[in-house]
């Protein structure tokens, strides 16, 4: 069927109205993949579904219809091997710091000792700089310093995947920029499978391997799939020196300000197939409205078959 | 600012204190037409307590006598009918301990069955909101039938009572935890027993303590009108026993009591509170 690392196929999810009836789906007939090691970011206006799906794949809300296959089974229901930052961090405030990661590491692994556990945990938390403030109480930590306490628990238990909603949308931009830093070189360093919702551009181009676009909701969709095609080894200071860059840029934005609203296939979209989202990549064409000639990282004859259908 | 503040708050307390004293001192002088004639002092005074009986409501100074007989020596005891204010205040302690400590082991661990299960919370709601509204003492007749002794009742009144707070808190606290916690918990794939412990109970566990302090609030009100119905020891009894004595400095000496013990109770219960209570 697919041999990719995670595959979702058709997602579907319908919230019940008051009155217990099915409403109108939020999103339907979603298919993406994502790679061993890849970095992908999802943004989409608020409301499309975005944490919806992130929920979905988290296996902490059931999809209406369709799957998700991770390592060749299906998601069903949470587990170790996908840990998750919340976008409200999510720390319990009555344990310490260290508290809340060995919280998670105890979890992961019940044989431990005490002293194994404290260890592993100083250890992710010097990752994400809070080695001086482990013992504090997360009500005593800033916003960023707790959000970063959050991926420093979902590193903690090294999992196969790492699904973050929003993690730095609360935060001031300077703050941000640092945590993204560290977040960068924990990735690059650990080579982890990553999922993010974001709706910082900037922020997606930095990090992400390709970039996927939802549609607004209701009956939202996967709008296009960008590569982001610069090199991995890019830097907050440097890459807006990449030509690519505002290439890239400008493609994400027009589309959340321009594209969003019309893309629901038809019209000039005649050729969309929602299980092959089209695949763009702005950073190496010229023009800003590669959507419009997707043929140029698409095989003609794909093309063909899909408007045959 | 604050220190100057909770000073002056002290120094009114007190000055109203001493209104609330002038007063009472004023209204119970022997008033017979005009002046007080120094030989009906006089004769007053060596009544003592006896006038306190005989003539209308007792003076300050005779309530005050009270205190310092009964405060001098808190824990004798002369046999059924004449207990130290101590040993009184420690019975109505020990049926009040009891009767919590019950309500307590049943109270938490329902109100978690409640509070997680949405079908236990319909399921139960109606027999919890027919039971909450009767008085405790109401169970008191069913109690001495059923239980056949006067200091076990007593203990199954305050069971009772104690029990609906604690309940209904414990499902609040419990049903309210942040849905984010939960999720914490599920994405690491928490057995159920190191959930209820780690996550939900503390997460819970300030509003399960308000429930235990309301709940002490009433057992320590239900004690003393459910001692003064089956007897024989206890606080309650005590003032019952002072009112047929006709001893209305002793009624008001314990009242004061009452009202002291339950402060001690309400504060302890605060300190509880407050070392539970998470800041977010
Ligand atoms: N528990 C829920 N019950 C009903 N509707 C919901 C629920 N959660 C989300 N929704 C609806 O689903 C849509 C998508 O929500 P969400 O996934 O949070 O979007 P996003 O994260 O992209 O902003 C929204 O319109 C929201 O109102
Ligand atoms: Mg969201």
């Amino acid at each position: 069927m697919t041999n990719h690392y995670l595959s979702v196929e058709g997602l579907k999810k319908a919230y019940p109205t008051r009155d217990g009836k099915a409403g109108t789906p939020v999103f339907e007939d979603i298919h993406f993949s994502i790679e061993k090691g890849e970095f992908v970011c999802i943004i989409g206006h608020s409301g499309c579904g975005k944490t919806t799906i992130l929920n979905v794949l988290a296996g902490l809300e059931e999809a209406t219809g369709g799957v998700v296959i991770m390592n060749g089974r299906e998601v069903k229901g949470p587990s170790l091997d996908r840990g998750v930052v919340f976008q409200s961090h999510a720390l319990m405030p009555w344990m310490s710091v260290l508290g809340n990661v060995a919280f998670a590491v105890k979890s992961k692994w019940p044989d431990w000792s005490k002293a194994k556990i404290a260890a592993h945990c100083t250890e992710y938390l010097e990752m994400v700089g809070l080695g001086h403030a482990i013992h504090k109480q997360p009500a005593e930590l800033s916003g960023g310093m707790k959000q970063r306490v959050g991926i420093a628990r979902a590193f903690a238990i090294q999992p196969k995947m790492l699904l973050l909603d929003e993690p730095f949308g609360a935060l001031d931009a300077l703050t941000r920029g640092t945590i993204q830093d560290e977040l960068l070189k924990v990735v690059q360093a650990t080579h982890q499978t990553v999922f993010m919702i974001t709706h910082d551009v900037d922020e997606a181009i930095l990090l992400a391997d390709k970039v996927i676009l939802m549609s607004n909701g209701p009956l939202a969709k996967v709008a296009e799939i960008v590569d982001i095609t610069m090199p991995r080894d890019r830097t907050r200071a440097g890459m807006h020196h990449d030509p690519q860059y505002y290439r890239i840029r400008n493609h994400l934005v027009d589309f959340l300000v321009n594209r969003s609203k019309t893309y629901a296939g038809g019209g000039e979209f005649e050729q969309y197939d929602p299980k092959r989202p089209p695949v763009v990549r702005p950073g190496l064409v010229d023009t800003s409205d590669a959507a419009l000639a997707p043929d140029a990282v698409r095989p003609l004859t794909q093309l063909k078959k899909v408007v045959n259908q | 600012m604050s220190t100057n503040l909770s000073f002056r708050a002290a120094l009114l307390s007190v000055l109203l204190f001493a209104c609330f004293i002038g007063i009472w001192h004023l209204a119970t002088l022997p008033a017979d037409g005009g002046a007080v004639s120094a030989a009906d002092a006089e004769y007053a005074a060596l009544m003592g307590q006896g006038a306190g009986k005989a003539e209308g409501f007792p003076t300050p100074a005779a309530v005050g006598r009270t205190f310092v007989h009964f405060l001098s020596d808190p824990f004798y005891d002369n046999g059924p009918n004449d207990k130290g204010i101590g040993i009184q205040i420690a019975y109505s302690l020990l049926r009040v301990g009891a009767g919590f400590l019950l309500a307590t082991l049943v109270a938490l661990p329902l109100g978690f069955l409640i509070g997680m299960s949405p079908l236990m919370t319909r399921a139960l709601n109606p027999f919890i909101q027919v039971l909450k509204p009767i008085s405790p003492l109401a169970w008191m007749p069913l109690a001495l039938y059923v239980l056949k002794d006067s200091d076990v009742s007593g203990i199954f009144v305050i069971f009772i009572c104690s029990m609906w707070p604690m309940l209904l808190n414990t499902a609040f606290g419990v049903a309210s935890v942040r849905r984010d916690w939960i999720n914490v918990a599920r994405t690491l794939e928490v057995g159920p027993v190191r959930k209820a412990f780690r996550v939900i109970l503390p997460a819970a566990a300030p509003t399960i303590l308000t429930g235990m302090r309301i709940s002490m609030g009433i057992a320590w009100i239900v004690i003393v009108a459910a001692e003064m119905l089956v007897g024989g020891t206890g606080v309650g009894y005590f003032v019952w026993n002072e009112w047929n004595n006709l001893a209305l400095p002793n009624v008001i000496f314990a009242i004061t009591m009452i009202g002291l013990v339950g402060m001690l109770l309400d504060f302890a219960f605060g300190v509880l509170q407050k070392m539970v209570t998470y800041r977010d």
